[in-house]
This record gives C-alpha cells, structure tokens and sequence, in this order.
C-alpha cells in the first residue's frame, strides 16, 4: 500500500496546481497517514468498527489516485423537485456545481481554501488521509445578518466509473454572526467497492444557527466514513441530524465544540439496518465555555446480519460550569444475528453540572405487539407499526417543518 | 465531640509501620527468585513449574497502557517479590507462638486474631507483607467440612483442589499483573465450601502491607460447592510511605450449581500523603466464574484508599440462570485516582446482572467508571441493569464513565443509566437549617448517596464502611 499511496500521490500532485504551502502541508498530511495508516481496532475510537480490516476484506487493494481534470456529466432527474433549493453537486469527489441561486449574492461568498489547518486529531489517520488527497477546498460563507431563504442541498454523487478508489472530499462553511443556513446532505451512489472519506468543518459566529441533515439512504456497496467538526461561538446552535441506512458500512462522527456561552448542539440519529450491513455513529460533544448545552438522541433498528454501534461522548471542561448534557441510545434488535454496541462516555472536570446518559437495547415489546394484534394487526403490520413509532420519535425532533416533512416522506415514515 | 474524632481520624490512622526483621528474597524479578519463593514455601514441583510458565508469558506481556490514571514506570526489579516476618521462618504452631510485636500489629488494626477477643463471629486469616500469620476459628469450620487456611498451606494440604481450580478463572495468560501475580504469588486464602453447607460465618482476610519495597502478591481462591454459600469480606490496609508500593493480588471465585459467593472488600490502602506523595498502586485482578446453574456471586466494594486503585471484579456468568452482581463505592480526595468498574459476561441463559456504582471525587483526584457488559451470541433471555452516579465536590477533581455495552442476542434487554452532578444546594440547606453544620450536612447526603451499596454489606463492616466514607472526604469541602 505504501510503495501505491506514494506513486498516487506524486501523480494526483502533478496533475493539480497546488501552492508550494498547499503541497508542503499535503505532503505532511501524507507522511503522517503513511506512518499510521488506517486506524484498527487497537485505537479506541474504533474498537467497534475496525476500519483497516474491512476496506482489507470488501475492497482490498485501494487506488488513491482520483482524476480531478475529468468533466462529469450531471443527470438532472435526482435533484429534488418539491423543494427550491440551492445546489451543490459533487461527482466522485469534485465539484460540479456551486450555485446559490435564490439568495442574494452579495450575502454569501464563496472561495476556495488556499490553506487548510493540518490535522488536529492525533488517532485519526483518515483526516490526514483526507487532507492530502482531496482537491482544493470550498468555502461558503454566509455574511453577518444573513439567513439563506431556501435550504441548500448537497449531492454527493459516486458513478460506476470509480471502482476500488479512495475518494477524499473536504467542504467548510462559514456563518458570521446572526446568520443561519439549513443544508441537507444526499449521498446518492451508483459505485460499488469504495471508500469515500468526507470532511466537513463548520465555524459558527456568535447567535448563528446551522441545521444539519445527512441523508444516507440508496442501497450501495460502498465504505464510507464522515466527520464533520463544528465550533460554536456564544449563543450559537447547531443541529445535526443523521439518517443512516444505505451504505454497507459508514461511520458518521460529529464532533461539536461549544466555544462560547449559551451555545447548543443537538444530534440525533438513526440507524436502520439489515442484511450484513454495519453503521456506527460517534459523537463528541465538548462543554468548553459555561452555560452550554448538549442533547444526543441516537435510535437503532437492527435486522439481519447487521450491526449498530454508538459511541457518545461528553466531555465538560473545568471551565464549563453549568453544563446540561444529556445522551440517550436505544437499539432494537430485530434478528438473532443482529448485534447492537455502545459506548456513552462522561468524561467532567467540574462540578456544577447535569450530565446524564441512558442506553437499552433489546427486542420489541411483547405486550406491546399483543395489544396491536388484539385490535385487529396482523403480526408484520403490528411490528411495522411499533418500529416507525419508535423512529419517528427522532424525526420529530428536526425543527424546520418543511425539511421535516421532506425527510419523512423519503425515508417513508409518517 | 465530632471535632476531637475527625483531628484524630485526619490523617491516615493505620499509617504506623511495624519494627519487625523481615526475612526477604533477594530484590528482583528472575527464575531465580521464582525458585526461592516456591522453595521457601515447600510447594510441589507442578506448581513450580506452574510459576515459570507464566513468568516465561510475562517476558513478552507488555504492561497495559489505556487506563486513565498514569502512573512512573515501575521498576520490577527494584522489588522484593517475598518478604516475611523474621520468626515465621519457622512457622508458629499456634498463637500463643505468634511474634507479640505482630500481634500488636494487629490488634491496632482492630483485627481480633485471638478467639477470646473475638465478638462477632468472623474468621480472619491474616496476611502479614507476604505470609499468611493465622486463621482463627478453625474448630467451627472444620467440623462443617468448610477449608479456610493460607493458600500455601491449602497447597500441602489439598493439592487437588488447588491444581484443579487455580487459574482457571484468571489464566496465566492473562494481563500483566495477572501474570506477574501467577509467578510470583507469595500467600493469600484459600475457601472451599463442600456441596449443601451454609458457612455460619463471615470469612475475612486482613491484608497488610508492611515491610518497604515489597511489592504485595496475594492470591485468594473461592469454591462454593454445589448449593453451598459463603460470605467473605477483605480489608487492606498499610504503613505510611514515601514511595510508591505496589499491590497486584488475584482473586478467583468459582461457584457451582445453586451456590452463592458473597465477596465485600473495604479497601484502605495508604493513600498516599495531601500533595500525593506516596500511597500504595493497588492493581488487582478479581474475577468470579458462576460454572453452575442457578449460581451467584455479588461483588461489593468500598474503595477509598491506594494512590492509584485498577480493578475491574468481573462476572462470568456461564451457568443457565446464574446471577452476578456489582456494587461499589469508590470515594477519591486529594491527588488520589481510581479507574474502576466492572465486566459482566453473559454466556448461559437467562443470566441477569445488576451494577450499582456510586463515585464521589474530591479535592484534586480523578475518578472513572469503566464497565463491560457483553451479552453473548447464546445467552438467550438475558437481562442487565446498570446505574452509574458520580458525585463532584469542586472544580479541580474529574469523574468519568466509560460503558461499554455489547448485545448480541436479540431475545435479551441491557438498561444503562448514568448521572453526574454535585450536592445539590436545596438539599444542603435544608440539613443545615435543621443544625448541621456543613460538614456534617455533606456527610449525610453523602451517605444517603451510598446506602444501595452500603446496605449490601455485612452489618459490622456496613458501620466501618460508612464512618471511613465520611474520613475520607474530610476536608474536602467548603
């Protein structure tokens, strides 16, 4: 992999024109992930998931090299039709398409990065992975006082043309204060045997509001793996909700820094799984500023072969007198096989706080079942019925109605 | 009253050490101290060997590094592996015989070794720096067909039971402490409760560190026969000292169908002093198999001494309808840490498991919760509970809580339920208009706080625990 990860490398650097600054820092980026590679089970964080042995066992040897020079053609009949929306278009890692073209331009700039901060996370070989083979960073930014009028969607398209690849794909938004923006995220994959590596960073100003949905519905054979850092300034809230179902293995991580006072972060979850499918989601919220806020609602349907992990984590710093962090994790295991992992985390350094987490896992209520059966519902139906009650649970809690009714109508819960 | 109590409780009350010449090995870590201590002890040559095989896995174990509490590398061969009372070179025959230095010893510990003194029934065996020095009450259990001696002696005595149980909960290719323990262990206890025999008493082990860098290797080994039960409590405690000891014991309980094994440990290792020098590394490895069906074993803890505590007293629960248990206070104050917790491994069916946990830091120290619960593949119907609360008291003291929650049968139920929060101000002001002052305010919401796991433990202890509960958050408040 190692004598492959170099010659990609020196290939995708002479085909792009990237700054000596930008190719210096790919090239640390690059040492780094060499001197690591990918994460396995021996590392904490991924204990439950190891990564290195799955890409080993559904791809094998991976292709590093992604031709950014290639134009890609953009079949119109997946945008969203119910909804106006601003549009981002990504084919197999490059963007395509950039256009806001329902706000006012003077609003919101956008540019590409010239630099990018290297990786701060010491265990987390892909973000250096990331860093040094995805293209030139976008950057959005939304001016002061500015809220978008229509939701942005992103779509993040894979075509049958990359097989085998490693796909490395960087975005930053940046909200000035008293802005907000509400994006969907809609993976929308005709590739098998990839392993897409996705980075988004959000920096939030003070009374700034990001709404955050990831949608991972389409059945496809591909890994994924999807971190997405948000720092919060005071009074900021950030609302992150994940829908995960499709892919054969992803692993979302969201990691919210709660910078300054009264900021929140909300992250709900589901999972919905069968077949020999394998999801975790990783949340790091940490308390670094007093009066902050956290909520974590993680729900898992778990059927067949398949396996739900969640790992959730509160850190509260001495600082962070007067947090509220509260986490819950519920799993329903709906087969034999099926398997349900958690590991919800208090890690406090001061002493004024609320912080409390729950986890059960189990298989649907008997009685419940019973009941249903009773009233006339055959026994499917009667499942059926439990399992979306107990999902809706977490739809609900999207705040804008609109995107609420979109998501439900796609994910077909009502 | 109370202020004259707590000026004399203030510092670490067992913190003396005592004047006896020590007989010891060389210092140091090789096949050749291994050989000494089984020598010295007369030990058979399976046993012998036993020992070389897992200091031979111990050369290429490397010492575990993911725990939360750091701590200086130690120098494994800068120890003495046996260190014993210079007059027990000789082994007394009887009390009257015992060294009265070292009955003193004891009898400032509160320990009634002699029968006469004894009051409430419990059978102590006493492990002085390596060796055990008495077992009293030994009348009353050998008529019941109840073995409780050192194991060394358990070893002359009883070699079967030994060679057949010994390690077979805890191997010797385990973790490095374990390791280290298999080859090195010096003395500890040894129970065995034939089928259908209720102990009538409490069984207790009273553990002392005394001599300096000796590092303490005990080894306690439980049977409960089929539809036997036994309660056993253990108690620790050591001089004051500059430097760091190290205590790495291995306790293994096996319990057969319908039996039951209470085990309560009410830990008060030297802490270490204010600034946190010193205190005694207790790294210990307790793990309890229910073999049997309908079998159980309860765990329940005090933890509040040691500069560093590392244990996890874990379950496996292989017999159908076996029960496991876990219930622990773990109290830090100054510059004290603990990572504590415990595994709960479900492999027969319909097993339950319950875990209480109660975390109290104060002043400067550091506290974690570590836990597994693994239901497996074939433990059909299982259930587990989990609660999980840490109290802080101040801003300069951490508490965590790191789960970890596995289920993979589909037919079975996990619960886990953690809180973290500080006293709260309503309840402390309520006390205090009744006429407590602070401290005494703290105490008793502290108290309260504890009782799920306080009750679990026998009377005698319950009433110690509780007022050590209270000694050691001394200070730490206002």
């Amino acid at each position: 992999m190692e004598q492959k990860l170099k010659t990609d490398f020196d290939k995708f650097i002479s085909t792009s024109n990237f700054s000596n600054q930008e190719i210096k820092l790919k090239k640390e980026a690059l040492d780094f992930f060499l001197k690591n590679g990918f994460p396995s089970r021996k590392l904490e964080n991924w204990k439950f998931s190891d990564i290195n042995q799955i890409i080993q066992k559904n791809i094998g040897e991976l292709a590093f090299y992604n031709d950014y020079n290639i134009e890609n053609k953009i079949n119109d009949e997946i945008f969203l039709e119910k909804i106006e929306h601003n549009k981002i278009v990504i084919v197999n890692g490059k963007v395509e398409q950039l256009s806001f073209e329902y706000e006012e331009s003077d609003k919101i700039n956008l540019t590409t990065l010239n630099n990018f901060s290297p990786n701060p996370n010491d265990d987390n070989s892909l973000l250096s992975l990331n860093n040094s083979f995805s293209n030139k960073i976008h950057n959005i930014l939304v001016k002061k006082n500015y809220s978008l009028k229509n939701p942005l969607i992103i779509y993040q398209i894979t075509n049958e043309k990359v097989i085998n690849t490693n796909i490395n794909f960087q975005l930053n938004f940046e909200l000035e204060d008293n802005s907000s923006i509400k994006i969907i995220n809609l993976s929308e994959d005709n590739s098998e045997k990839n392993f897409i590596n996705n980075l988004f960073n959000f920096n939030l100003g003070k009374n700034s509001i990001l709404r955050n949905y990831k949608i991972d519905k389409k059945s496809n054979k591909n890994i994924k793996y999807d971190y997405s850092s948000i720092t919060q300034k005071e009074n900021s809230i950030s609302e992150t909700f994940i829908f995960s179902s499709g892919s054969d293995y992803i692993k979302n991580e969201v990691t919210c820094n709660l910078e300054g006072q009264y900021s929140s972060a909300f992250i709900n979850g589901i999972h919905l799984l069968s077949k020999n499918k394998h999801h975790e989601i990783r949340t790091n919220t940490k308390h670094l500023y007093e009066n902050t806020k956290s909520y974590q609602l993680i729900k898992s349907v778990i059927d067949d072969n398949s396996k739900s992990v969640y790992q959730g984590k509160i850190y509260v710093d001495s600082k962070a007198q007067k947090t509220d962090g509260y986490q819950l994790s519920k799993a329903v295991l709906l087969n034999e096989q099926a398997e349900f992992n958690a590991k919800p985390e208090l890690e406090i350094y001061a002493d004024d706080v609320k912080c409390s987490h729950g986890s059960a896992s189990g298989s649907l209520d008997e009685d419940s079942i019973f009941y249903l059966m009773s009233r006339g519902l055959d026994q499917k139906t009667a499942k059926e019925l439990l399992i979306s009650g107990f999902l809706l649970d977490v739809v609900e809690k999207i705040t804008d109605e609109e995107i609420k009714k979109l998501i439900k109508n796609m994910i077909g819960l009502n | 009253m109370r202020d004259k109590q707590i000026e004399d409780l203030k510092d670490y009350k067992y913190g003396f050490s005592t004047d006896i010449e020590s007989f010891k090995a060389p210092k140091g870590l090789n096949e050749e101290v291994i050989r000494f201590i089984s020598n010295i002890k007369k030990e058979p040559d399976w046993l012998l060997k036993w020992r070389l095989k897992a200091f031979e896995r111990l050369k290429v174990l490397k010492e575990p590094d993911w725990q939360k509490p750091k701590y200086p590398k130690i120098d494994y061969q800068d120890l003495y592996y046996y260190s014993a009372p210079k007059s027990f070179k000789e082994k007394p025959k009887n009390l009257e015989d015992l060294d009265p230095k070292l009955l003193e010893t004891y009898k400032k510990l509160g320990i009634p070794l002699q029968e006469q003194k004894r009051l409430n029934g419990i059978a102590v065996d006493a492990v002085f720096d390596s060796v055990s020095v008495a077992t009293t009450f030994k009348d009353t259990l050998t008529e019941k067909g109840i073995i409780f001696c050192s194991i060394s002696e358990a070893i002359q005595k009883h070699p079967d039971l030994v060679k057949k149980y010994l390690g077979s909960v805890i191997p010797i290719t385990d973790h490095f402490f374990a390791t280290l323990n298999s080859a090195v262990f010096t003395d500890g206890s040894f129970v065995y409760i034939p089928p259908n025999v209720q102990c009538p008493m409490e069984l207790s082990t009273y553990f002392r560190i005394n001599a300096s860098d000796t590092g303490q290797f005990e080894r306690t080994l439980i049977i409960a026969d089929k539809g036997s039960y036994v309660s056993y409590l253990e108690g620790c405690t050591a001089p004051m000292r500059d430097e760091n000891q190290l205590h790495a014991a291995n306790v293994e309980l096996i319990a057969l169908d319908d039996a039951e094994i209470k085990y309560s440990t009410v830990q008060n290792w030297y802490p270490g002093d204010k600034d946190g020098k010193g205190g005694i590394y207790n790294f210990v490895t307790k793990r309890g198999l229910c073999k049997g069906k309908n079998s159980k074993i309860s765990w329940t803890q005090v933890e509040t001494g040691s500069a560093i505590t590392w244990k996890y007293p874990s379950c496996i629960l292989r017999g159908d309808n076996s029960i496991g248990e876990f219930y622990s206070i773990a109290i830090t104050n100054n510059h004290q840490k603990a990572d504590t917790g415990t595994k709960m491994i479900h492999l027969g069916k319909n097993t339950k498991s319950k875990i209480i946990s109660k975390g109290i830091s104060a002043g400067k120290s550091d506290m974690t919760y570590r836990g597994l619960v693994d239901i497996s593949k074939n433990a059909y119907n299982s259930t587990n509970y989990t609660q999980c609360d840490s109290l802080l008291m101040g801003n300069k003291c951490g508490a965590h809580t790191v789960p970890y929650i596995k289920n993979k049968n589909s037919n079975s139920n996990i619960a886990h339920e953690a809180t973290t929060s500080k006293i709260s101000e309503d309840q402390l002001h309520y006390c205090q208009q009744r006429g407590l002052n602070q401290e005494e305010a703290v105490g008793l919401i502290v108290n309260g706080f504890c009782k799920e796991v306080l009750q679990q433990l026998p009377m005698e202890f319950a009433v110690e625990a509780q007022k050590l509960v209270g000694i050691s958050l001394e200070g730490s408040v206002g």
